[in-house]
Protein backbone atom coordinates (compact mmCIF):
# COMPACT_ATOMS: atom_id res chain seq x y z
CA UNK A 1 0.00 0.00 0.00
CA UNK A 2 1.20 3.50 -0.78
CA UNK A 3 0.98 6.08 1.97
CA UNK A 4 -0.60 9.19 0.43
CA UNK A 5 -1.80 11.10 3.49
CA UNK A 6 -1.50 11.23 7.25
CA UNK A 7 -3.31 8.33 8.92
CA UNK A 8 -3.81 8.00 12.65
CA UNK A 9 -5.15 5.21 14.88
CA UNK A 10 -5.19 4.55 18.60
CA UNK A 11 -5.28 6.62 21.76
CA UNK A 12 -3.01 7.69 24.59
CA UNK A 13 -5.00 5.63 27.11
CA UNK A 14 -3.24 2.98 29.17
CA UNK A 15 -2.69 -0.32 27.31
CA UNK A 16 -3.15 1.45 23.97
CA UNK A 17 -0.78 3.01 21.46
CA UNK A 18 -1.17 6.04 19.20
CA UNK A 19 0.21 5.49 15.71
CA UNK A 20 0.59 8.21 13.05
CA UNK A 21 1.67 7.15 9.56
CA UNK A 22 2.66 9.91 7.10
CA UNK A 23 4.10 10.09 3.57
CA UNK A 24 7.86 9.94 3.24
CA UNK A 25 9.70 11.31 0.21
CA UNK A 26 12.32 8.58 0.53
CA UNK A 27 11.59 4.88 0.07
CA UNK A 28 12.35 3.91 3.62
CA UNK A 29 10.71 3.76 7.05
CA UNK A 30 11.47 6.60 9.47
CA UNK A 31 10.29 5.29 12.83
CA UNK A 32 9.97 7.43 15.93
CA UNK A 33 9.06 5.47 19.06
CA UNK A 34 8.17 6.70 22.52
CA UNK A 35 7.25 4.05 25.04
CA UNK A 36 7.14 3.89 28.81
CA UNK A 37 8.38 0.30 28.53
CA UNK A 38 11.00 0.89 25.84
CA UNK A 39 13.87 -0.42 27.94
CA UNK A 40 12.15 -3.76 28.49
CA UNK A 41 10.18 -4.16 25.25
CA UNK A 42 11.58 -1.66 22.76
CA UNK A 43 12.96 -4.32 20.43
CA UNK A 44 9.75 -6.33 20.49
CA UNK A 45 7.68 -3.21 19.77
CA UNK A 46 9.89 -2.24 16.84
CA UNK A 47 9.68 -5.78 15.50
CA UNK A 48 5.86 -5.76 15.66
CA UNK A 49 5.76 -2.41 13.86
CA UNK A 50 8.19 -3.37 11.11
CA UNK A 51 6.54 -6.77 10.53
CA UNK A 52 3.12 -5.14 10.24
CA UNK A 53 4.36 -2.49 7.82
CA UNK A 54 5.98 -5.21 5.70
CA UNK A 55 2.77 -7.28 5.75
CA UNK A 56 0.88 -4.21 4.51
CA UNK A 57 3.47 -3.68 1.77
CA UNK A 58 4.57 -0.30 3.09
CA UNK A 59 8.17 0.55 2.16
CA UNK A 60 8.14 4.35 2.44
CA UNK A 61 6.56 6.12 5.41
CA UNK A 62 7.16 8.19 8.49
CA UNK A 63 5.80 6.32 11.50
CA UNK A 64 5.33 8.06 14.83
CA UNK A 65 4.43 5.71 17.68
CA UNK A 66 3.54 6.66 21.26
CA UNK A 67 3.07 3.50 23.27
CA UNK A 68 1.23 3.31 26.59
CA UNK A 69 2.05 -0.30 27.37
CA UNK A 70 0.04 -1.90 24.57
CA UNK A 71 0.11 -5.64 23.93
CA UNK A 72 1.67 -6.94 20.72
CA UNK A 73 -1.78 -7.55 19.18
CA UNK A 74 -2.85 -3.96 19.91
CA UNK A 75 0.34 -2.52 18.37
CA UNK A 76 -0.19 -4.57 15.21
CA UNK A 77 -3.88 -3.57 15.05
CA UNK A 78 -3.15 0.14 15.44
CA UNK A 79 -0.34 0.12 12.86
CA UNK A 80 -2.57 -1.73 10.39
CA UNK A 81 -5.46 0.68 10.91
CA UNK A 82 -3.22 3.75 10.58
CA UNK A 83 -1.70 2.38 7.35
CA UNK A 84 -5.10 1.68 5.79
CA UNK A 85 -6.18 5.20 6.68
CA UNK A 86 -2.93 6.68 5.38
CA UNK A 87 -3.36 4.79 2.11
CA UNK A 88 -7.07 5.72 1.97
CA UNK A 89 -7.71 2.02 1.36
CA UNK A 90 -11.18 0.80 2.35
CA UNK A 91 -10.85 -2.80 1.14
CA UNK A 92 -9.20 -4.40 4.16
CA UNK A 93 -7.58 -7.80 3.64
CA UNK A 94 -7.97 -9.48 7.01
CA UNK A 95 -5.75 -12.50 7.30
CA UNK A 96 -4.11 -11.70 3.97
CA UNK A 97 -7.17 -12.88 2.00
CA UNK A 98 -8.79 -10.92 -0.82
CA UNK B 1 -22.04 -29.63 27.27
CA UNK B 2 -21.16 -25.91 27.19
CA UNK B 3 -21.90 -23.49 30.00
CA UNK B 4 -23.30 -20.18 28.82
CA UNK B 5 -24.04 -18.32 32.04
CA UNK B 6 -22.15 -15.12 31.42
CA UNK B 7 -21.65 -13.27 28.15
CA UNK B 8 -19.65 -10.14 28.83
CA UNK B 9 -19.76 -7.20 26.42
CA UNK B 10 -16.40 -5.63 25.52
CA UNK B 11 -16.29 -2.55 23.29
CA UNK B 12 -14.32 -3.53 20.19
CA UNK B 13 -12.63 -0.14 20.12
CA UNK B 14 -11.25 -0.30 23.67
CA UNK B 15 -7.68 -1.62 23.57
CA UNK B 16 -7.34 -1.82 27.33
CA UNK B 17 -10.49 -3.86 27.85
CA UNK B 18 -9.66 -6.17 24.94
CA UNK B 19 -6.22 -6.73 26.48
CA UNK B 20 -7.37 -7.46 30.01
CA UNK B 21 -10.93 -8.80 30.18
CA UNK B 22 -9.99 -12.47 29.91
CA UNK B 23 -8.83 -12.38 33.55
CA UNK B 24 -12.47 -12.25 34.72
CA UNK B 25 -13.16 -15.63 33.10
CA UNK B 26 -16.67 -15.17 31.73
CA UNK B 27 -18.12 -18.16 29.88
CA UNK B 28 -18.34 -16.04 26.72
CA UNK B 29 -16.96 -12.66 25.63
CA UNK B 30 -18.77 -10.53 23.12
CA UNK B 31 -16.52 -8.13 21.21
CA UNK B 32 -18.90 -5.37 20.24
CA UNK B 33 -18.65 -3.56 16.91
CA UNK B 34 -22.15 -2.10 17.15
CA UNK B 35 -23.46 0.32 19.77
CA UNK B 36 -20.25 0.57 21.80
CA UNK B 37 -18.19 1.75 18.82
CA UNK B 38 -18.53 5.25 17.36
CA UNK B 39 -19.16 5.66 13.65
CA UNK B 40 -15.64 7.03 13.14
CA UNK B 41 -13.91 4.04 14.78
CA UNK B 42 -15.69 1.10 13.11
CA UNK B 43 -12.60 0.45 10.97
CA UNK B 44 -10.04 0.57 13.79
CA UNK B 45 -12.26 -1.61 16.01
CA UNK B 46 -12.24 -4.33 13.35
CA UNK B 47 -8.43 -4.31 13.33
CA UNK B 48 -8.33 -4.50 17.14
CA UNK B 49 -10.79 -7.36 17.36
CA UNK B 50 -9.16 -9.29 14.50
CA UNK B 51 -5.72 -9.08 16.09
CA UNK B 52 -7.10 -9.97 19.51
CA UNK B 53 -8.69 -13.07 18.00
CA UNK B 54 -5.24 -14.13 16.70
CA UNK B 55 -3.87 -14.36 20.26
CA UNK B 56 -4.43 -17.03 22.91
CA UNK B 57 -5.69 -14.49 25.47
CA UNK B 58 -9.23 -15.85 25.36
CA UNK B 59 -8.42 -19.55 25.15
CA UNK B 60 -11.09 -21.47 27.05
CA UNK B 61 -13.57 -18.59 26.73
CA UNK B 62 -16.16 -18.64 23.96
CA UNK B 63 -15.65 -15.73 21.56
CA UNK B 64 -18.54 -13.77 20.05
CA UNK B 65 -18.49 -10.74 17.76
CA UNK B 66 -21.55 -8.51 17.62
CA UNK B 67 -21.70 -7.11 14.11
CA UNK B 68 -23.64 -4.05 13.05
CA UNK B 69 -27.18 -4.63 11.81
CA UNK B 70 -28.00 -5.61 8.24
CA UNK B 71 -29.59 -2.17 7.78
CA UNK B 72 -26.16 -0.47 8.16
CA UNK B 73 -23.23 -0.11 5.73
CA UNK B 74 -20.92 -1.87 8.22
CA UNK B 75 -22.18 -5.41 8.65
CA UNK B 76 -20.47 -7.02 5.65
CA UNK B 77 -17.01 -5.74 6.65
CA UNK B 78 -17.72 -6.76 10.26
CA UNK B 79 -18.69 -10.25 9.19
CA UNK B 80 -15.69 -10.60 6.88
CA UNK B 81 -13.33 -9.72 9.74
CA UNK B 82 -15.08 -11.94 12.28
CA UNK B 83 -15.22 -15.09 10.15
CA UNK B 84 -11.67 -14.69 8.81
CA UNK B 85 -10.53 -13.90 12.34
CA UNK B 86 -11.82 -17.24 13.58
CA UNK B 87 -14.52 -16.06 15.96
CA UNK B 88 -16.72 -18.86 17.26
CA UNK B 89 -20.06 -17.04 17.15
CA UNK B 90 -21.43 -14.05 15.25
CA UNK B 91 -24.13 -12.16 17.12
CA UNK B 92 -26.71 -10.55 14.86
CA UNK B 93 -28.42 -7.54 16.47
CA UNK B 94 -32.05 -6.55 16.00
CA UNK B 95 -33.04 -9.86 14.41
CA UNK B 96 -36.64 -9.62 13.26
CA UNK B 97 -37.10 -12.44 10.77
CA UNK B 98 -35.66 -15.60 9.27
CA UNK B 99 -34.65 -13.50 6.25
CA UNK B 100 -32.23 -11.53 8.45
CA UNK B 101 -30.55 -14.77 9.53
CA UNK B 102 -30.47 -16.23 6.02
CA UNK B 103 -28.75 -13.11 4.67
CA UNK B 104 -26.02 -13.45 7.30
CA UNK B 105 -25.78 -17.21 6.85
CA UNK B 106 -25.26 -16.99 3.09
CA UNK B 107 -22.55 -14.40 3.55
CA UNK B 108 -20.81 -16.50 6.22
CA UNK B 109 -20.86 -19.54 3.91
CA UNK B 110 -19.11 -17.55 1.20
CA UNK B 111 -16.44 -16.15 3.54
CA UNK B 112 -15.75 -19.57 5.08
CA UNK B 113 -15.25 -20.99 1.58
CA UNK B 114 -13.02 -18.07 0.52
CA UNK B 115 -10.73 -18.25 3.55
CA UNK B 116 -10.59 -22.02 3.86
CA UNK B 117 -12.50 -22.26 7.11
CA UNK B 118 -14.53 -25.42 7.62
CA UNK B 119 -18.10 -25.03 6.36
CA UNK B 120 -20.51 -24.51 9.25
CA UNK B 121 -17.75 -23.74 11.74
CA UNK B 122 -18.98 -20.19 12.42
CA UNK B 123 -22.04 -20.24 14.65
CA UNK B 124 -24.77 -17.61 14.95
CA UNK B 125 -26.55 -16.01 17.88
CA UNK B 126 -29.63 -13.90 17.19
CA UNK B 127 -30.45 -10.96 19.42
CA UNK B 128 -34.16 -10.32 19.76
CA UNK B 129 -34.80 -6.62 20.32
CA UNK B 130 -38.32 -5.87 19.08
CA UNK B 131 -41.92 -7.03 19.25
CA UNK B 132 -41.54 -8.40 15.72
CA UNK B 133 -38.44 -10.35 16.76
CA UNK B 134 -40.21 -11.82 19.79
CA UNK B 135 -43.22 -12.88 17.71
CA UNK B 136 -40.90 -14.53 15.14
CA UNK B 137 -38.48 -15.98 17.69
CA UNK B 138 -39.44 -19.64 17.17
CA UNK B 139 -38.75 -19.43 13.43
CA UNK B 140 -35.54 -17.46 14.06
CA UNK B 141 -34.30 -20.00 16.60
CA UNK B 142 -34.96 -22.85 14.17
CA UNK B 143 -33.71 -21.06 11.06
CA UNK B 144 -30.27 -22.68 10.75
CA UNK B 145 -28.10 -25.39 12.35
CA UNK B 146 -25.57 -22.61 12.96
CA UNK B 147 -27.88 -21.02 15.53
CA UNK B 148 -26.57 -21.94 19.00
CA UNK B 149 -28.34 -19.33 21.14
CA UNK B 150 -30.75 -16.45 21.12
CA UNK B 151 -30.51 -13.42 23.38
CA UNK B 152 -33.24 -11.07 24.50
CA UNK B 153 -32.09 -7.42 24.47
CA UNK B 154 -34.26 -5.36 26.77
CA UNK B 155 -33.57 -1.72 26.00
CA UNK B 156 -34.64 -1.58 22.35
CA UNK B 157 -37.45 -4.06 22.98
CA UNK B 158 -39.00 -1.88 25.68
CA UNK B 159 -38.72 1.21 23.49
CA UNK B 160 -40.51 -0.73 20.75
CA UNK B 161 -43.19 -1.76 23.26
CA UNK B 162 -43.64 1.88 24.34
CA UNK B 163 -42.79 1.14 27.95
CA UNK B 164 -39.76 1.26 30.26
CA UNK B 165 -37.96 -0.80 32.87
CA UNK B 166 -39.64 -1.12 36.27
CA UNK B 167 -38.30 -2.44 39.55
CA UNK B 168 -39.50 -5.68 41.10
CA UNK B 169 -40.97 -8.47 39.02
CA UNK B 170 -40.58 -6.58 35.72
CA UNK B 171 -43.96 -7.41 34.15
CA UNK B 172 -42.98 -5.44 31.04
CA UNK B 173 -40.46 -8.16 30.14
CA UNK B 174 -42.53 -11.17 31.17
CA UNK B 175 -43.98 -12.11 27.78
CA UNK B 176 -40.73 -11.56 25.87
CA UNK B 177 -38.70 -13.53 28.40
CA UNK B 178 -41.11 -16.45 28.26
CA UNK B 179 -41.51 -16.37 24.47
CA UNK B 180 -37.77 -16.15 23.68
CA UNK B 181 -36.94 -18.89 26.17
CA UNK B 182 -39.63 -21.18 24.72
CA UNK B 183 -38.28 -20.53 21.23
CA UNK B 184 -34.79 -21.50 22.39
CA UNK B 185 -35.95 -24.66 24.10
CA UNK B 186 -38.11 -25.68 21.13
CA UNK B 187 -35.02 -25.34 18.93
CA UNK B 188 -32.76 -27.05 21.51
CA UNK B 189 -30.47 -24.04 21.76
CA UNK B 190 -29.39 -21.74 24.61
CA UNK B 191 -30.95 -18.49 25.76
CA UNK B 192 -29.45 -15.34 27.28
CA UNK B 193 -31.48 -12.93 29.37
CA UNK B 194 -31.21 -9.13 29.09
CA UNK B 195 -28.27 -7.10 30.39
CA UNK B 196 -28.73 -5.20 33.65
CA UNK B 197 -27.59 -1.62 33.22
CA UNK B 198 -27.01 -0.37 36.79
CA UNK B 199 -23.63 -1.90 37.61
CA UNK B 200 -23.69 -0.49 41.16
CA UNK B 201 -27.01 -2.12 42.05
CA UNK B 202 -26.05 -5.67 43.06
CA UNK B 203 -29.41 -6.33 44.72
CA UNK B 204 -31.34 -5.34 41.60
CA UNK B 205 -29.00 -7.38 39.42
CA UNK B 206 -29.39 -10.47 41.59
CA UNK B 207 -33.15 -10.05 41.66
CA UNK B 208 -33.15 -10.14 37.88
CA UNK B 209 -30.75 -13.10 37.81
CA UNK B 210 -33.17 -15.02 40.01
CA UNK B 211 -36.04 -14.34 37.59
CA UNK B 212 -33.98 -15.47 34.59
CA UNK B 213 -32.59 -18.53 36.37
CA UNK B 214 -35.98 -19.67 37.63
CA UNK B 215 -37.50 -19.28 34.19
CA UNK B 216 -34.74 -21.51 32.81
CA UNK B 217 -32.37 -19.11 31.04
CA UNK B 218 -28.82 -20.37 30.58
CA UNK B 219 -27.45 -16.99 31.60
CA UNK B 220 -27.35 -13.28 31.01
CA UNK B 221 -25.64 -10.71 28.86
CA UNK B 222 -23.35 -8.64 31.11
CA UNK B 223 -21.93 -5.15 30.75
CA UNK B 224 -19.46 -5.11 33.65
CA UNK B 225 -16.95 -7.70 34.94
CA UNK B 226 -18.12 -7.33 38.56
CA UNK B 227 -21.40 -8.96 37.52
CA UNK B 228 -19.65 -12.19 36.46
CA UNK B 229 -18.85 -13.53 39.90
CA UNK B 230 -22.29 -12.56 41.25
CA UNK B 231 -23.94 -14.37 38.36
CA UNK B 232 -21.83 -17.51 38.61
CA UNK B 233 -22.49 -17.78 42.34
CA UNK B 234 -26.21 -17.31 41.80
CA UNK B 235 -26.19 -20.13 39.25
CA UNK B 236 -24.21 -22.44 41.55
CA UNK B 237 -26.30 -25.46 42.57
CA UNK B 238 -27.18 -26.17 46.21
CA UNK B 239 -25.13 -28.80 48.06
CA UNK B 240 -28.08 -31.21 48.23
CA UNK B 241 -28.46 -30.98 44.45
CA UNK B 242 -24.73 -31.61 43.99
CA UNK B 243 -24.90 -34.64 46.30
CA UNK B 244 -27.90 -36.04 44.43
CA UNK B 245 -26.23 -35.44 41.06
CA UNK B 246 -23.12 -37.33 42.21
CA UNK B 247 -25.29 -40.26 43.33
CA UNK B 248 -27.07 -40.30 39.96
CA UNK B 249 -23.80 -40.25 38.03
CA UNK B 250 -22.30 -42.95 40.26
CA UNK B 251 -25.35 -45.15 39.70
CA UNK B 252 -25.13 -44.57 35.96
CA UNK B 253 -21.43 -45.45 35.98
CA UNK B 254 -22.02 -48.66 37.93
CA UNK B 255 -24.87 -49.68 35.63
CA UNK B 256 -22.65 -49.13 32.61
CA UNK B 257 -19.81 -51.19 34.15
CA UNK B 258 -22.24 -54.04 34.85
CA UNK B 259 -23.67 -53.82 31.34
CA UNK B 260 -27.12 -52.98 32.64
CA UNK B 261 -29.50 -51.22 30.26
CA UNK B 262 -31.48 -49.64 33.06
CA UNK B 263 -30.02 -47.29 35.67
CA UNK B 264 -31.61 -47.20 39.11
CA UNK B 265 -30.93 -45.29 42.34
CA UNK B 266 -32.52 -46.32 45.65
CA UNK B 267 -34.93 -48.55 43.75
CA UNK B 268 -36.08 -45.84 41.35
CA UNK B 269 -35.35 -45.91 37.63
CA UNK B 270 -33.26 -43.04 36.28
CA UNK B 271 -34.10 -41.70 32.83
CA UNK B 272 -31.43 -40.32 30.47
CA UNK B 273 -32.70 -36.71 30.96
CA UNK B 274 -32.05 -37.09 34.71
CA UNK B 275 -28.48 -38.19 34.00
CA UNK B 276 -28.05 -35.26 31.64
CA UNK B 277 -29.35 -32.86 34.30
CA UNK B 278 -26.96 -34.40 36.86
CA UNK B 279 -24.05 -33.77 34.49
CA UNK B 280 -25.18 -30.14 34.13
CA UNK B 281 -25.38 -29.70 37.91
CA UNK B 282 -21.86 -31.03 38.38
CA UNK B 283 -20.56 -28.79 35.58
CA UNK B 284 -22.18 -25.77 37.24
CA UNK B 285 -20.73 -26.75 40.61
CA UNK B 286 -17.25 -27.20 39.19
CA UNK B 287 -17.38 -23.79 37.54
CA UNK B 288 -19.15 -21.85 40.29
Amino acid sequence: MKVIQKGMAGTLESSDVLVVVSPNDADDIKLSLQSKVEKQYGNAIRKAISETLAKCGVTGAKVDVRDQGALDCVIRARVEAAVYRAADEKNVKFGGQS
Amino acid sequence: MKLRRSMMFIPGSNAGMLSNSYIYKPDSVMFDLEDAVSLTEKDTARHLVFNTLQTNLYDGIETVVRINGVDTPFWEDDLDMAVRGGVQIVRLPKTESVDDVKEIEQRIEKIEKDCGRKAGDTKIMAAIESACGVVNSVAIARSTPRMVAIALAGFDYLVDMQTSRSAGSEPELFYARAAVLHAARAAKIDAFDVAYGDVNDDAGFLREVEIAKNLGYNGKSLIHPRQIDLLHKAYAPAQKDIDHARQVLQAAKEAQEKGLGVVSLNGKMIDPPVIHEAQRVILLAENA
